[in-house]
């Protein structure tokens, strides 16, 4: 009778929840737990290193042309993160012209510059005072320099012709011999 | 002949005909917006942030980039745009981070629904951790009303037990 009554009391204070709820809210733990985790590793994962192969983008430049990294495979790519509030940026634009200039005629290397939030009237300003030719567009939603991760303006990455960082410049460059030295080797 | 009456009327033809074309002629200049005060701004420009230097309000940002931004602010007000359209516009050129408040869309919306989902769901295990304590004590006053008797200490068969082995011990130490 005694243990009787004390199993009912037992069974009365261990009331548990319907399963559906159990599994509903270990469901939304769970789910939140794999959020909370992809998310850390995203901004655990350090930027693209030497030798990584670079994810494709695209650029859409002020002119309105868009430019995607897919269609160039097989040449080298020069991806400059500049912004005309950027003073380092100007020292360099110049030296950047002038390289593009001189690998234009070639054919197999393509220079891209990408505008980090930046605002449009200024940045055209900025690309008709170093009189820039090679395609300049800007980083809309920094999807680009999200991508590779870049630390500041001027920053500049060359990726090879199988796609692959070959070299990585923060800060300006201070001459063209800089930027051949860094292009030339990729090139046949 | 055409008299000096005949005339002045022609003339006066001619001058409002030349008013209908000029005002024909010239492009409608659209109404210009008034230039927006830096109060009006800054009322959109506080709803962001810099994305340069971090948790830093637009509107108190001291950069050369953020006065840019401002500007642009204030260009956009002018061409007449609402307060919400150049944050969407700020959105759409340099991303989600650059608003004070994440916009309600894809996993954003974890953001507005899981914390008030957490709380309900905490009240409700409280209200039940509540309901249980206080349930056993309702019925526990209920059962020592009742007349079912519980075992006295004298009839308890382990007491007993305990009673005998203490005698049995008493004899063969004695």
């Amino acid at each position: 009778m005694v243990e009787e009554r004390i199993n009912n009391a037992e069974k009365t204070n261990r009331q548990t929840l319907p399963r559906w709820v159990v599994g509903l809210v270990f469901a939304v733990l769970i789910g939140f737990l794999v959020l909370i985790g992809l998310g850390l590793r995203r901004t655990q994962e350090g930027p693209i290193v030497i030798g990584q192969k670079v994810p494709y983008f695209e650029l859409k430049t002020f002119d309105g042309e868009v430019y995607h990294t897919q269609q160039m495979q097989g040449k080298v790519i020069v991806v400059n993160f500049w912004a005309s509030w950027c003073k380092p940026c100007e020292q360099e634009a110049f030296e950047l012209e002038e390289a593009w200039q001189f690998y234009k005629p070639r054919g197999d290397v393509v220079f891209l510059g990408v505008d980090y939030v930046d605002t449009e009237p200024e940045a055209k300003a900025f690309i008709q005072q170093f009189g820039l030719t090679y395609p300049n567009g800007p980083d809309l939603r920094t999807r680009i320099s999200q991508m590779f991760r870049i630390q500041g303006v001027p920053e500049t990455y060359i990726i090879d012709r199988e796609g692959r960082l070959a070299f990585v410049k923060k800060g300006p460059f201070l001459s063209v011999t800089e930027i051949r030295g860094a292009v030339d080797p990729l090139l046949p | 002949m055409i008299g000096k009456t005949g005339l002045l009327r022609r003339l006066a033809w001619l001058v409002v005909l030349t008013g209908i074309l000029i005002a024909v002629a010239v492009e409608p200049v659209s109404a210009q917006q008034p230039t927006p005060s830096d109060d009006d701004v800054n009322r959109v420009a506080k709803q962001m942030y810099c994305p340069v230097c971090e948790n830093i309000p637009l509107d108190v940002c001291p950069t050369q980039a953020c006065a840019q931004w401002r500007e642009l602010i204030r260009l956009k007000l002018s061409e007449g745009l609402t307060d919400e359209e150049i944050r969407q516009y700020f959105a759409e050129q340099y991303g989600d981070r650059v608003l004070d408040v994440p916009p309600a869309r894809g996993l954003n919306w974890l953001v507005y629904v899981l914390p008030p989902l957490f709380i309900a769901g905490g009240v409700w295990i409280v209200a039940r951790v509540f309901r249980s304590m206080v349930k056993p004590s309702a019925e526990n006053a209920g059962a020592s009303l009742e007349t079912t008797p519980t075992p006295s200490v004298a009839e308890d068969p382990y007491v007993a037990k305990i009673e005998e082995e203490l005698r049995r011990r008493e004899r063969e130490g004695g």
